[in-house]
């Protein structure tokens, strides 16, 4: 592991990030390495979520900067951006799972515009996450722990390097909540690195906790 | 392509991905993973996918009873009537091409996909197509039949709708893609799309118009023909720069 686990990935830089006139916080400095388990912390409402769509592209209503493995990520050239998002798997708030659809047919299209990113098969993934069984039943017709599960499944799925997970534990049972956790770990010390909220209490020792609480209007005025 | 083997192997996986970067898909691979999506979509939703083929029936129904049985009444509004309709009906479809993948976070996924969101864009419009536009347009000459259309004007008006209602759905996808993170966009995105719709809508009409007074109607179709082209190349950019100012939101 040694040398990669040293590889800073990103880096942020003096972030500062305002929403309907209020500062969510500012002057963040953040390095992330390959190997880092990061929970980002604070109460309802500090921004969290926010910080993790900065880190998705998706959002780019921020001050400062955000570098990928040394290059510019904002602004920077189409390249970075491009093999940035080679690299990045987000599962938010919202599943992006299609109702109507099973969770074979959801995962298809995943692995379809993420093609020639697949690690396993999507029955295997479904496996693991312990949907098998359900791989032909039309979305509608899971539970919402289920359905989250099927969000879940991506991250067996993809090998890409940086996960950005909000609130990954919300409605997954006792023994999911521990195999994710056992998977982030997993996923760290082969070199990637996992960026997520949670307000569970979780029970990794090596995680980085961020407490977005700390930046918030350090200047006032 | 890495196609790796099932579970068992994932511990020694994750070492091998350290280093290298990854390919980006391929473009058309991405196109028909949300081109199937999206028409399976359709398929499983087909109750939603009749709306806008029903409007265009019973409005269409609804004139001779409301204005005139009479033949050369209804021969000389038909063009007009048909196309107008047509193209309200694509309006009332509109709304929805990306409002269920904003609501359900599908669209954050595409967004941070390497995929062009301009392929994507297309992807979601042609389905669009093929099912609103395609069907208005094979309904039409029977409508027609219903107005009493001069036989001159049947070809015509299947050539002009069918350049027509892809234009349309095209131009239309901008609307939508602006107004998707709006909870009542419906009312805006008319206003929107109206004006972008109005030289579509001359020249269409206008081809049937002349091909049953027995003009050439070359001219009319060679410009949809021109929008075609250029909405093909234009209002997907614009699409995917509304979704993204969308989503940002």
């Amino acid at each position: 592991m040694g040398l990669a686990m040293t590889e800073s990935l990103i880096e942020l830089k003096s972030l500062r990030c305002e929403r309907d006139e209020r500062v969510l916080f500012e002057r963040l400095d953040l390095t992330v390495q390959a190997g880092d388990l990061i929970q980002v912390e604070g109460p309802n409402g500090c921004g969290k979520t926010t910080l993790l769509r900065l880190l998705t592209t998706t959002s780019a209503d921020f001050d400062g900067d955000i570098f990928w493995r040394g290059k510019l990520l904002n602004g920077g050239n189409g390249a970075t951006r491009l093999d940035y998002l080679n690299q990045l798997l987000y599962v938010g708030h919202l599943a992006g799972v299609k109702k109507a659809l099973t969770a074979r047919e959801n995962l298809n299209w995943f692995c379809g515009i993420n093609q020639g990113h697949q690690r396993c098969s999507i029955e295997s993934a479904l496996e693991e996450v312990g949907l098998f069984g359900f791989e032909d039943v039309p979305c509608h017709h899971l539970s919402a722990g289920q359905l989250r599960r099927v969000a879940l499944a991506r991250l067996f799925l993809t090998p890409a390097r940086v996960w950005i997970l909000d609130e990954p534990f919300t409605a997954i049972d006792k023994q999911g909540v521990a195999n994710l956790e056992s998977l982030m770990l997993e996923h760290a010390s082969g070199g990637g690195c996992v960026i997520f909220t949670t307000h569970q209490d979780v029970k990794i020792d090596r995680i980085r906790k961020i407490d977005l609480h700390r930046y918030k209007g350090l200047a006032a005025a | 392509m890495n196609v790796y083997e099932p579970s068992q192997n994932r511990n020694n996986q994750d070492s091998t991905i350290q280093a290298q970067s990854l390919n980006t898909p391929g473009v058309w691979s991405g196109f028909w993973a949300t081109f199937k999506r999206d028409g399976l979509i359709a398929v499983r939703h087909r109750g939603e996918m009749a709306n806008p083929i029903m409007f265009f029936l019973m409005v269409i129904t609804m004139v001779p009873l409301g204005i005139s049985p009479e033949k050369a009444v209804l021969a000389m509004l038909a063009p007009g009537m048909i196309w107008v309709v047509a193209l309200l009906a694509t309006l009332l479809s509109l709304d929805g091409l990306f409002r269920s993948d904003f609501e359900d976070g599908s669209l954050e996924q595409l967004l941070m996909s390497p995929q062009p969101l301009y392929f994507q864009v297309l992807a979601k419009v042609s389905v669009h197509w093929l099912v609103t536009g395609l069907p208005l347009t094979i309904m039409a000459p029977l409508l027609g039949v219903m107005l009493s259309l001069p036989s001159a004007g049947f070809a015509p008006l299947l050539a002009s709708l069918l350049l027509g209602t892809a234009c349309l759905s095209l131009i239309g996808s901008i609307g939508a893609a602006l107004t998707v993170a709006l909870r009542k966009g419906g009312l805006l995105l008319s206003l929107i799309i109206m004006p972008l719709y109005t030289p579509v809508l001359i020249f269409g009409a206008s081809a049937v118009n002349s091909a049953v007074e027995g003009f050439p109607i070359g001219g009319q179709l060679a410009v949809l023909g021109a929008f075609l082209a250029v909405s093909i190349i234009l209002a997907p950019l614009a699409a995917a720069g509304a979704l993204r100012i969308s989503v940002n939101g």
